[in-house]
């Protein structure tokens, strides 16, 4: 039996980037990947010769090169990746827009202050307040009581549509939580988009996903793909410590044991795995719920991609990403249908500043989406080969060429469904970007299922559990979270995630017992 | 191993660690933190590549003894005797 120091569940950012820290001083380690690829959501495919990603938009938490004290500068350094290597890219401008009211942003603070000055004059010297507030709360320091966002807001910005604009692009990029997000949370999606700013990669997430398996690889990191775990084995409770972990049963019965196990896999899912309620230990204050089962999240999406036979500019599409709602409250929470398209992102990755344009001129646009009502939709309408699309309302692959109507909306099948929403989630946005319909080539969409694939987070919940384990301890010796539900979101936070829990619970433990010992 | 060469060895474990800095124009006497990007856990990482470069180990009690160059010298002169500078 093989015995390692520490085994990783799952091959997302959070698994990769723990593994990295590990092997680089030389621990044994294996990650363990139950796809054929790496990456989790922010993975990429090929479809008829054309490049997409999964689950990236945007690099949040820009930081110009030689910047200090930032998220990214303390993930290039703890994973030995030089700026220039990222081949980071930044933003033209953004923008959340609303009914009547749209406000730009940039990787310049001042540009979105000077939009809240000029269409919320009275709200102003509120906004600047809340700014002060977010700057000087420590969101990283993990055991702060759990608090409301909403009501901290309130203090400082009292018209509801300015606060809903605000929490709108936080909420899609980062809240587990529906209708309101913790407060740290906040301050970290706050500090990501609106201090910080976008940027992405001139060949998107493949670069960075090939920075990262290139450094596990030179340190000596075990991958292993088609590897999916089915058990975490706790051994017998221990007089002083409670339950320690053993080790981990995988889908083939194979038993490996480790010092540590890191998972990815969410606070659900890795409940499943142990057969036990996981809680933080004392009943830490920032875990709400107690000992209650971990709810599963509510918040899927889903993500039409439209390949255009021009850039996106030509069409007078300025923005590289617009957060936007057709109505003046914003609702983020599970829709009743299949799909909420009265909100949502549309993304425009030829927009950013680019050195050479794109192959692929993409709008993506990212929806709110209901799991249960597209798990049980139907799949074996036998799908035939993807059609020849036709401007506007282009097939999507696997649809059969009928005439979709209403009734599809209510459809059991899922291609007849995918159709429908398709052509919905393009006609709403059409009160914020110009009509690009006419000019899509090709298309393609992923929904709630998709992500439960690339995740394996149950009901396809982007974000997670609303619960998180904020110090990745889980009452069980030996098991830590890492990712989602430890609680740092997006690719840079995942990437921090299993960063700083590798330090925490693997590395500096090294360093204690060599003092005592 | 000189003080020179312990002072070699911290820059080329910083250069490692924090690879967009100047590591040409530290001065000895300033505390590291105040001239570069370097937080806690980059010392954590200063603290492990000694162990793993050098064999020695510095307990967290004394992680304050690194704050400047001049500073690792002194504390590390005697822990550091005899071993060989890697590159
Ligand atoms: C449409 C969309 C757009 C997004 N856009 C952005 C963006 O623009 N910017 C951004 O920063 N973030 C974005 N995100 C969010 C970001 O992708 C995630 O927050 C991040 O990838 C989470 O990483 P992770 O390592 O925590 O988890 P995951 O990526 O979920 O990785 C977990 C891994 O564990 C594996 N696994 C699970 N269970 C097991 C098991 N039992 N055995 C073996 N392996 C297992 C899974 O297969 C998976 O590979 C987006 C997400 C979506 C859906």
């Amino acid at each position: 039996m093989t015995h390692y120091d520490a085994i990783i569940i799952g091959a997302g950012m959070s698994g990769l980037a723990a593994g990295i820290r590990l092997a680089m001083y030389d621990k044994k380690v294996v990650v363990l990947e139950r796809h054929y690829v790496w990456g989790g959501l922010n993975s990429f495919y090929q479809f008829k010769g054309h490049q997409f990603d999964v689950g990236l938009h945007a690099l949040t938490n820009y930081a110009a090169k030689g910047a200090r004290g930032l998220p990214l500068s303390r993930l290039l350094k703890q994973l030995r990746i030089r700026w220039d290597e990222l081949d980071l890219h930044q933003q033209g401008f953004s923008a959340v827009s609303f009914p009547g009211v749209k406000l730009k942003f940039s990787n310049d603070f001042e540009l979105l202050r000077s939009e809240i000055a000029r269409a919320f004059p009275s709200q102003i010297d509120g906004f600047d307040a809340l700014t002060r507030e977010v700057r000087e709360f420590n969101e990283l320091d993990l055991d702060a009581p759990q608090q409301d966002a909403r009501p901290v807001v309130r203090r400082f910005v009292t018209d509801p549509l300015l606060e809903d604009m605000l929490f709108c692009p936080l909420m899609y990029y980062g809240s587990a939580r529906e209708h309101d997000m913790d407060w740290d949370q906040f301050v970290v999606m706050f500090k990501s988009i609106f201090f910080e700013g976008f940027s992405r990669p001139q060949q998107g997430v493949r670069h960075i996903l090939k920075l990262l398996i290139d450094r596990y690889r030179k340190a000596g990191g075990e991958l292993r793909l088609k590897t999916g775990v089915k058990r975490v084995l706790v051994g017998a409770t221990l007089a002083s410590t409670g339950k320690r972990v053993d080790g981990i049963e995988l889908e083939d019965g194979t038993v490996l044991t480790a010092d540590v196990i890191l998972s990815s896999a969410g606070l659900v899912e890795t409940n499943r795995m142990v057969g036990a309620t996981l809680v933080s230990p004392g009943g830490a204050p920032n875990v709400a719920g107690g000992a209650s089962p971990a709810p599963t999240g509510k918040l899927s999406f889903t993500e039409t991609i439209s390949v255009l036979d021009q850039p996106a500019k030509h069409l007078d599409i300025e923005e590289t990403i617009v957060f936007f709602s057709n109505t003046e409250r914003f609702n983020y929470g599970q829709p009743a249908d299949d799909v909420d398209t009265s909100s949502g992102v549309i993304c425009m990755p030829g927009n950013f500043n680019l050195p050479a344009e794109p192959k692929d001129h993409l709008v993506r646009i990212t929806n709110i989406a209901n799991y249960d009502r597209w798990g049980t939709k139907r799949r074996d309408a036998g799908a035939p080969p993807a059609s020849v699309m036709r401007a506007p309302c282009p097939q999507l692959r696997g649809e059969a060429p009928r005439n979709h109507a209403a009734e599809a909306a209510t459809s059991h099948d899922y291609y007849a469904a995918k159709q429908h929403w398709y052509e919905r989630s393009c006609a709403d946005v059409l009160a914020h970007v110009a009509d690009f319909r006419p000019h899509v080539k090709l298309v393609d969409m992923f929904t709630p299922r998709t992500i439960r694939h690339y995740t394996g987070h149950e009901g396809g919940a982007v974000y997670g559990s609303p619960r998180k384990l904020r110090t990745g301890a889980t009452g069980i010796e030996g098991l830590i979270l890492i990712g989602t539900d430890q609680g740092f979101l997006g690719i840079i936070g995942a990437a921090l995630s299993g960063i700083s829990m590798a330090n925490r619970w693997v590395l500096q433990r090294d360093g204690a017992a060599i003092e005592t010992g | 191993m000189t003080d020179e060469h312990i002072k070699q060895a911290i820059i080329g474990i910083i250069a490692d660690i924090a690879p967009d800095e100047d590591t040409g124009s530290i001065d000895p006497a300033v505390r590291l933190r105040d001239q570069m990007d370097l937080d806690s856990m980059d010392f954590l990482d200063i603290v492990m590549e000694l162990r793993k470069r050098y064999g020695v180990q510095v307990p967290d009690t004394d992680y304050q003894h690194l704050a400047s160059l001049d500073s690792c010298v002194e504390y590390l002169r005697d822990k550091m005797a005899g071993k060989q500078l890697v590159s």
